[in-house]
């Protein structure tokens, strides 16, 4: 074999260390070869390791009596009754999205997927949280939109054809992502609890299967890119990007769920980052044994590719499983009906090793613990985490408060996301109770009377100001989303998006918002099952704003939907939680801040987890008993944006409200301060019963009308708009800001 | 009545009709493999949505070539009633069992949204349930839904009777407006709208309930006469 000599430059471009190379060395004993460098450099990278963060993810909770599987596996699991449970992660795909956003997130899709239904479950949900720079900067505009119109072809491609319905998420538009968009899908199965499948290469003498599509030099080094900045020639990573093929993904479900049926799998994960390698070395690392296989028997694409290509390839659509020596006829045979590769590529052995041979040589031999278990963990020092922002912000504005609350509505952030989410197939299977635009996803569980809520929130600004509240907030934002829809928050997933974790008030920001994290998901008793941890994102030295997506799943008795809007006038309008507090500080993470003042200041809104919790048990009781009409919780815009939103309904119904408080304008109408939602109720005593019976304020505000949104406070008018006009700002926004730059 | 769902590799809606007639409506409802050529007796074929096999080259044009085709064919020109939902109704033209093709959308997106529909006529086993001009509201969900063909198809099919559906707000660039149509004999149809999606008051409406019940109907007439 005339494989390349390992130098320092070599080790170098694996972004391996010198005292990880050194650690290499003890492990094996030797040195390496370069397919085993290889091997070694894409499982200790950060993207597969988990090296800077690790440590700091032992913080998290992760059990509760429903968690049946936590972080480690392909996917948590959580038991959801009647002997059902579901699964569900998100991961990013960042790096590939920037360079090919059509493929980057199509594969992104994809991959996400796969985590599901290796578990033997049925995907039945996806959800997306996308960020860009600004679309209508003039510089970094052009780029930005159209890395938006890729992303989102992609998530559409891919989703579609295969599917699954892309039920909800978020898209955001910061100056911050100008360089480094984020792309963070979620996904969602459901399966009996005797159809679990793990990841584990049992039984000495079983067979190693490979299925799917067949192996190319595609996405080499893409776990590796992951965990590096961009630079000017990331550009010519363009070829580490996958490309995806929908229809063999759903095949592959088809196939590998019939397989299970057949009771002939022992084990099976899916060929994810670094491909190969990473099955081999984890199945056997799981199970505590060896795995054995011989390249040469692997479907190629193309011809000549050495065990190094084939061992980091990423090409899509791939799974290995293992299957029950003399049973290995009937799994091809399923295989064979979906018109799928199925060859034995390998056997499971007693030595706990991974070697890979091609025509009989053995190209590398590695402890699979050694890979799996034994990377490098760093306690990386950090400082205080990064902050540019000032404390104070401009002096408060007498505004034109409806013009304000125009432009907010009209703002990226607020406006409908419709353009983006019709072009997602939100209801194929026939369970999108609550599809995008509600307060959360809400799909039913065929065969139970169970639904699934899910809520996916992120907050680079509130997270920039203060990592650690700002994280808290996020919890509690999802919590009380799935509470506005009557669901029971039962579990999280999150996936933490920051830059590079070397630099100390970076890995401040990392620290300080993985322990908010731990503190609110315990609080609310929704422990972590996985998620997936994206560093290095920065472009040329400028890092995003720390932004840590949480995904917050919960249960609720299947039943018609409550929605966000007013559904007939002359309802009474409360607010549950009462008005809140906020000072100048507080206003300055707001969309009002970011929007009006363009500016960005001060401190995330004060959250109290304990009223939080009381203010979601009041609305789960009210929503589920029927005793509300609408139900919308306060967040982006405040006040002012939630009952714009809320009137928005088909029949154009707003509402006349009167305020008495003593804030000023600007804060009463915008603040984002946590822990209120506005309801509108034929029976208002109803709604301040079960207030007062879990200890939270509600308000009587006003009353619903038709045509107008006014708000007034002591008397002085504050704004009086009429809803057709607000609605077609928010509803046809999105559409010019991304092609009024085209437009004739 | 026995009603038959298509499985094409890539079909993704065959579930979801399957649902619909099996567990909603209570009918004896089979899954017919597409690659075989028995259609277990059904007296009604479903071709449902999705991206029959993977649909890269165009719309329904491998599908056409399968063996289950075939026999869906003969089922037609013997009179047996076909119904082909979104994808099912590009396999129809494909495979020349309804005039005209589906194209990519005007606006080169894939759209998904509820829409309302008028129905066109009342005179099929699929509408006879429906009252002429109603509005119905459908989901859709396509890149690949703008009905074209040529002005004496066109002129043919409105003569004729046998459009079935109009959209009442056009999602797709289909040329006047066609959403569904019928052939010659009025037991097939294609329309790019899903009323599967749109049979449980969960979904937001039942609407598709009509056609449903429109053919259950049919059936139950054709088996007493």
């Amino acid at each position: 074999m005339s494989e390349t000599r390992i130098t320092p430059e070599v080790i170098a471009q694996h972004q391996l260390s010198t005292s990880e190379y050194q650690k290499i060395l003890t492990l094996l004993g030797r040195e390496p070869t370069l397919t085993e460098l290889g091997i070694f450099g894409v499982m200790w990278s950060e993207h597969c390791s988990y090296k800077s963060s690790r440590i700091h993810l032992k913080k998290l909770p992760t059990e509760s009596k429903r968690v049946l599987q936590g972080p480690g596996e392909n996917a948590g699991i959580v038991d959801i009754g009647d002997g059902m449970a579901i699964a569900f992660k998100i991961e990013s795909h960042n790096h590939p999205s920037f360079i090919e956003p059509f493929q980057g997130a199509a594969t992104g899709v994809g991959g996400i997927l796969r985590d599901i239904f290796t578990m033997g479950a049925r995907p039945i949900a996806v959800m997306d949280s996308i960020r860009f720079g600004r679309p209508d900067d003039e510089t970094t505009g052009a780029r930005n939109r159209r890395l938006l119109e890729g992303v989102v072809s992609g998530i559409a491609h891919y989703g579609n054809c295969f599917g699954v319905p892309t039920v909800g998420g978020e898209c955001v538009f910061e100056e911050s992502y100008d360089g480094n968009p984020l792309v963070n899908v979620f996904a969602l199965g459901v399966f009996r609890h005797d159809e679990v499948f793990y990841g584990k290469a049992s039984g000495v003498g079983n067979p190693v299967i490979y299925v799917g599509a067949k192996t190319g030099r595609d996405g080499i080094h893409g776990a590796s890119m992951a965990s590096a900045e961009f630079t000017e020639s990331s550009k010519q990573k363009r070829p580490n990007v996958q490309v995806g093929d929908p229809f063999t993904e759903k095949l592959l479900l088809e196939a590998c769920l019939e397989a299970m049926r057949t009771g002939a799998i022992v084990g099976i994960q899916d060929m994810g980052a670094a491909g190969l390698t990473s099955s081999t070395c984890e199945m056997g690392s799981r199970a505590g044994t060896g795995v054995e296989i011989e390249l040469s028997l692997v479907p190629q694409r193309e011809a000549g590719m050495t065990p190094y290509e084939m061992m980091l390839s990423e090409s899509q659509e791939r799974m290995l499983l293992v299957a029950e020596r003399g049973r290995e006829d009937v799994v091809f045979g399923v295989f064979k009906k979906w018109g799928l590769d199925a060859v034995e590529i390998g056997r499971v052995t007693a030595d706990g090793m991974l070697r890979v041979k091609q025509n009989g040589i053995v190209f590398a031999e590695i402890p699979n613990r050694a890979l799996a278990d034994e990377a490098p963990k760093y306690d990386r020092p950090r400082t205080r985490p990064l902050r540019t922002a000032p404390l104070n912000g401009p002096a408060v504005r007498r505004g034109n408060w409806g013009a304000d609350l125009k432009t907010l509505l009209a703002s990226g952030d607020v406006c409908s996301k419709r353009w983006i989410y019709e072009q997602y197939d939100h209801q194929v299977r026939t369970n999108t109770v609550a599809g995008p635009g509600a307060e959360a996803a809400v799909v039913r569980i065929k065969g139970t009377d169970t639904s699934i809520a899910m809520s996916l929130d992120g907050n680079g600004r509130y997270c920039a100001l203060d990592p650690r509240e700002g994280t808290k907030l996020l919890v509690a934002e999802c919590c009380r989303n799935l509470s506005t829809v009557g669901a029971l928050p039962i579990a999280t997933t999150n996936n933490l998006n920051f830059g590079n974790p070397e630099r100390p008030e970076i890995m401040a920001q990392i620290v300080e918002s993985i322990e908010g994290l731990a503190e609110a998901c315990r609080f609310f008793d929704v422990p972590v099952t996985g998620g997936n941890v994206s560093l290095y994102n920065e472009t040329l030295g400028t890092p995003i704003f720390p932004t840590p997506v949480v995904g917050i799943v919960g249960t609720l008795p299947t039943s018609l939907p409550i929605g966000i809007s007013f559904a007939k006038i002359g309802l009474r309008v409360l607010l549950l939680g009462g008005l809140g507090t906020a000072d100048a500080r507080e206003l300055g993470g707001t969309q009002y801040a970011k929007v009006i003042h363009k500016s960005l200041w001060g401190v995330p809104p004060q959250l109290d987890m304990e009223y939080e919790k009381r203010v979601q048990a009041a609305i789960r009781e009210l929503v589920r008993g029927g005793l509300v009409a609408s139900a919308h919780d306060l967040s982006k815009g405040g006040l002012a944006v939630a009952l714009a939103e809320s009137s928005f309904g088909p029949e154009n119904i707003g509402a006349d409200i009167k305020l008495d408080s003593d804030l000023p304008p600007e804060l009463l109408l915008f603040h984002e301060g946590p822990s209120r939602i506005l309801v509108s109720t034929p029976n208002p005593e109803e709604v301040f019963r079960v207030a007062n019976a879990n200890g939270v304020h509600a308000i009587e505000i006003g009353v619903t009308l038709k045509a107008r949104v006014t708000i007034s406070n002591r008397g002085e008018v504050l704004l009086n708009e009429r809803v057709d006009e607000l609605k077609g700002l928010w509803n046809n926004s999105l559409e010019h800001l991304l092609h009024n730059s085209v437009a004739v | 009545m026995k009603i038959g769902v298509v499985v094409f590799p890539g079909s993704n809606c065959d579930h979801d009709a399957w649902h619909a007639f099996a567990e909603t409506l209570r009918q004896d409802t089979v899954l017919l493999w597409h690659d075989s050529a028995a259609l277990q007796g059904a007296d009604l074929v479903v071709l449902p949505g999705g991206f029959s096999y993977g649909d890269y080259l165009r719309c329904g044009a491998i599908a056409k070539f399968s063996p289950v085709m075939g026999a869906v064919k003969k089922f037609a020109q013997e009179g047996g009633l076909v119904l082909g939902v979104c994808n099912g109704f590009q396999i129809l033209t494909e495979a020349g069992l309804l005039p005209g093709a589906l194209v990519r959308n005007a606006g080169l997106k894939f759209v998904c949204k509820t829409v309302p529909l008028e129905v066109a006529t009342t005179d099929s086993p699929f509408t006879h349930r429906a009252v002429k001009g109603q509005t119905l509201a459908l989901p859709v969900a396509h890149g690949e839904g703008c009905y074209i063909a040529s002005e004496q198809v066109l002129d043919e099919l409105e003569a004729g009777d046998r459009v079935a559906f109009r959209y009442r707000e056009n999602p797709n660039g289909s040329m006047r407006n066609i959403a569904g149509i019928l052939n010659r004999e009025r037991n097939v149809m294609g329309l790019m709208p899903h009323p599967e999606r749109a049979a449980d008051p969960l979904m937001g409406g039942t609407d598709g309930l009509t056609i449903f019940e429109s053919v259950l109907h049919a059936g139950v007439a054709a088996s007493r006469a």
